[in-house]
C-alpha cells in the first residue's frame, strides 16, 4: 500500500523569503511522524502545504494518493488538522463546537447525534459539555480541539504544535491519546519544538531554515550525530564555561544550576575532557557520562549547519 | 515628560506601520472635502422634466423654451396624459411635469388668465420648492412682457388681469412635503448598507483573527457553502431591520406605504445580496476586524453623501453622479422610495433593477475570484 504522505522536493517562497526548500520525505501508515525544528524553520508551512491550503512553489506532494496542489479538496476529505491555536469557537459551548465541526465534515444529523456524545464521553468532556469553550483551561481546550479535528475519523491527522501552552500533565495525557489513535491505524504528523515530545515520535524529520537536515528514528538521528554528553558539577560555572568554550572538541556547553552539560564531537570523552581542562581551575566535582537525547542531537546539527554555512 | 513622549513615539510608529489607518488619516479629510465641497450642492439644476402640452401653440412652445433656458429644467420628453406623467415620475424618468391646458395660447392672446400646472415629485422635498419657484417667476416675467406688448399695441391700459400666465403647483407623492416621508425609506437602505457590509466584513475577519478560518478552509467544505452559509443569517437580519424601520416609520412618523410591500421585500434581496458581497469583498482584503471596520466606514461615507439619501442627486456634478451610479444604494433608494412613496410597479423600476442586479452579479463574481480556500 502506498505511503499516506509522500513529499518530493517540496518548496515554498513568500516573496523573496524561502520558507521551505526542497523537502522530501515519506510517512508510513500508522506512524507518528514528527517535524522538528525551531520557530520559523518552516514546519507549519510544510504542514499547510500537505493539507492543501497553501500551494507549493515547487516540488510535489501526495497525501492519501491525492496531489496537494491539484486535488486539495480530496486531500481535505481525508485529513484532520489541528492548529497551534486550537481554532475553537470560544463563544460556543464544548458540545456546540463539536456539533459544528461534525456538520462541517458532512456528518448527517443522526450520525452526529450518536457520535457527539460518544466522543464527549471518550475525551472526558461530558461534564463540561455545556461550558463555553473559551473558559476551558489549556489542556481541556487542546483535548476538545483534538476531538473536533478527528470527529470524522480521518485516516491521517496533522497536528501543528498541538501542545503549545499546555501544562506537562495534560501534555503527557495528550501524547498517550495520540499513541492510541496511531495504534488504531491513523497516521499522525506532528510539528513540535519540544524535544521531549520529539522522542515520542516513531520517526523524525529535522527542519532548519527551511531545509531538511536529517530524517530517521530518534535513536538513528542521535546516533548519526556521533556526540557524547556528560554532566559535570563545578565550583564556578561561569569560569568553567569560559575555559571550555575554546576547546575544539566541545560542541555545546549548557549550564544547569551548578552543573554543566557538555557535548563533545569526534568521540571525545566529555568527563575526561572536563577533568583535563578544569582540573587546574574551578575543579570538577561529580561527573558522569549520560546518553545523548534528541535535544543534544538537534543542537549538534544546528551547530554543524552554522559551521558549514560560515565556511561557504 | 519622557514617559509621555515614549508613548507618543510608540503610537506614531504603530500608526505609520498600519498602512490602512495611515491611508485613512490622510485620505479621509481629502475625500470628505471633495465630497462635501464639490459633490454636495443643494442648488438643484437640470431637473428632468416632461411636458404634457395639450395646446401646441407658439405660446406654449415659447414657455417650454424659456424653461429650458433657465438651465433648471431639462426637458426629457413629451407625454400624452396624466397617466404617462405618473409613469415618468414613478420610474424617475422625470421629477417635474409641465401641463399646458388646451387653448392656452388663445387665452393668453385674448388677455385672459391662463393657468399652467406644474406637477412635482414630492418624494424629494428639496427639489419641490425650487422647481415651483422657478416656474412661477418665469410665468410672472412672461406676464409682464405680455402686458407691455399689449400696452404698446393698444396704446392704453386694457382691462386685463395683472398676471396673464399663472402656475398652479401640484405636488404628487408626499404633498405635505414632510421630511420623514422622504428620509425613512431611504434610512432602510442606509441602515442595511451600514450593518450588512460591516457585519459580513467583520464576521470573516474575526474568524481569520482567531484562527478558526484556517480550520474551516482545511475542511472539505466548499467555498460556496462557507460563504452562503455565513451570509444566510445576515439576510434574515437585513429583512428584520427593514421591517423594523418601515414599521416604526409608518407607526411613529406616519410614513405612508403606498406600493406593494411584497414587491419591496422581493426586490430588496438584490440589494441585501449586493451589500453582503461588498462586506465579503472587504473581508477578503482586511486582515483584522479593525481593518474591516475601517473599510466599511470608508465605504459608508460616499453612500450617505452621494446616493441621494441626504442631498439631491440632481444637484450633483456629473463625476459625482457617475460615482454614485456604481453604489448599489443609489439604485436601491430609488426602488424603495418608488415603491413606498409612489406605488411604483416592477415595470416602473426596470432600469434601476437592471443596475442593481448587474452590480450584485459583478460583486459576487469579484468575491468568488478573491475568496479562495487558500491561506495566502
Amino acid at each position: 500500500m502506498e505511503d499516506p504522505v509522500v513529499a518530493e522536493g517540496l518548496s515554498r517562497n513568500f516573496g523573496k523569503l524561502v520558507a521551505v526548500s526542497d523537502v522530501s520525505f515519506r510517512v508510513h501508515r500508522g506512524e507518528i511522524f514528527g517535524l522538528l525544528g525551531p520557530n520559523g524553520a518552516g514546519k507549519s508551512t510544510t504542514l499547510r502545504m500537505l493539507c492543501g491550503i497553501l500551494d507549493p512553489s515547487g516540488g510535489r506532494a501526495t497525501v492519501v494518493c491525492f496531489d496537494v496542489a491539484k486535488e486539495p479538496e480530496q486531500v481535505k476529505q481525508n485529513i484532520g488538522y489541528m492548529t497551534q491555536r486550537f481554532s475553537l469557537y470560544e463563544d460556543l459551548t464544548v458540545e456546540e463546537n463539536l456539533h459544528f465541526y461534525a456538520g462541517i465534515y458532512g456528518l448527517g444529523r443522526r450520525e452526529r447525534r450518536t457520535r457527539v456524545p460518544e466522543e464527549l464521553d471518550r475525551a472526558g468532556l461530558r461534564e463540561r459539555r455545556a461550558q463555553l469553550s473559551g473558559t476551558l483551561s489549556g489542556g481541556w481546550k487542546q483535548r476538545l480541539a483534538l476531538v473536533c479535528a478527528t470527529i470524522h475519523q480521518p485516516p491521517l491527522l496533522f497536528l501543528d504544535e498541538p501542545t503549545a501552552g499546555v501544562d506537562p500533565v495534560s501534555r503527557r495525557e495528550f501524547w498517550a491519546h495520540i499513541h492510541r489513535i496511531a495504534s488504531a491505524g491513523t497516521t499522525v504528523i506532528v510539528t513540535t519544538h519540544y524535544m521531549d515530545e520529539a522522542e515520542r515520535c516513531h520517526r523524525l524529520a529535522f527542519i532548519f531554515r527551511g531545509t531538511l537536515l536529517d530524517i530517521g528514528t530518534p535513536a538513528e538521528v542521535i546516533e548519526r550525530r556521533n556526540i557524547r554528553v556528560g554532566v559535570v558539577s563545578t565550583s564556578d560555572v561561569a569560569v568553567a564555561i569560559d575555559l571550555l568554550t575554546p576547546h575544539p572538541a566541545i560542541d555545546e556547553i549548557a549550564p544547569f544550576g551548578d552543573r554543566l552539560r557538555l557535548a563533545t564531537l569526534g568521540g571525545v570523552d566529555p568527563v575526561a575532557l572536563a577533568h583535563e581542562v578544569l582540573g587546574a581551575g574551578p575543579g570538577v566535582g561529580d561527573a558522569r557520562e549520560i546518553v545523548p537525547n534528541v535535544e543534544d542531537a538537534f543542537v549538534a546539527m544546528v551547530h554543524s549547519e552554522a559551521r558549514n554555512g560560515d565556511g561557504s | 515628560m519622557n514617559r509621555m513622549l515614549a508613548i507618543a513615539w510608540k503610537e506614531m510608529i504603530q500608526a505609520r506601520r498600519d498602512r490602512l489607518t495611515m491611508g485613512m488619516m490622510v485620505g479621509l479629510p481629502i475625500i470628505q472635502l471633495l465630497l462635501f465641497g464639490y459633490a454636495i450642492n443643494t442648488d438643484v439644476r437640470n431637473i428632468a422634466t416632461v411636458i404634457y402640452d395639450q395646446d401646441h401653440s407658439a405660446e406654449s412652445r415659447g414657455f417650454v423654451r424659456r424653461m429650458e433656458a433657465t438651465g433648471f429644467y431639462d426637458v426629457v420628453g413629451h407625454v400624452d396624459g396624466y397617466e404617462q406623467i405618473g409613469v415618468a415620475l414613478r420610474s424617475r424618468e422625470a421629477m417635474v411635469a409641465l401641463v399646458v391646458p388646451p387653448r392656452f395660447g388663445a387665452e393668453v392672446e385674448a388677455g385672459r388668465t391662463a393657468q399652467l400646472q406644474l406637477v412635482v415629485d414630492g418624494s424629494d422635498p428639496q427639489v419641490v420648492a425650487s422647481a415651483t419657484d422657478t416656474a412661477m417667476s418665469l410665468a410672472s416675467a412672461r406676464s409682464s412682457v405680455l402686458s407691455i406688448e399689449r400696452l404698446q399695441r393698444l396704446g392704453q391700459p386694457a382691462a386685463m388681469p395683472s398676471q396673464v400666465i399663472t402656475v398652479e403647483p401640484a405636488t404628487w407623492y408626499n404633498p405635505d412635503l414632510r421630511t420623514p416621508v422622504f428620509i425613512v425609506p431611504g434610512l432602510v437602505g442606509v441602515i442595511l448598507t451600514m450593518t450588512l457590509v460591516m457585519f459580513t466584513a467583520m464576521a470573516i475577519a474575526r474568524e481569520r483573527e482567531r484562527g478558526t478560518l484556517e480550520q474551516l478552509i482545511v475542511s472539505p467544505i466548499r467555498s460556496a457553502e462557507l460563504t452562503v452559509g455565513k451570509l444566510l443569517p445576515y439576510i434574515g437580519v437585513g429583512y428584520l431591520q427593514m421591517s423594523l424601520v418601515l414599521g416604526v416609520g409608518s407607526w411613529v412618523f406616519d410614513v405612508p406605504i403606498v406600493g406593494s410591500l411584497g414587491l419591496l421585500y422581493l426586490l430588496s434581496v438584490f440589494f441585501i445580496a449586493a451589500s453582503l458581497a461588498v462586506g465579503l469583498l472587504f473581508s477578503t482584503l482586511a486582515k483584522t476586524q479593525q481593518q474591516a471596520m475601517q473599510m466599511s466606514f470608508f465605504f459608508l461615507l460616499p453612500n450617505i453623501l452621494l446616493s441621494g439619501f441626504m442631498f439631491p442627486w440632481e444637484a450633483m456634478p456629473a463625476p459625482a453622479r457617475w460615482l454614485s451610479t456604481i453604489l448599489p444604494l443609489t439604485h436601491y433608494l430609488r426602488v424603495i422610495r418608488g415603491i413606498v412613496l409612489k406605488g411604483a410597479s416592477l415595470e416602473d423600476l426596470r432600469a434601476e433593477l437592471i443596475w442593481l442586479a448587474g452590480l450584485t452579479l459583478f460583486l459576487i463574481i469579484a468575491v468568488s475570484l478573491r475568496f479562495q480556500k487558500k491561506l495566502d
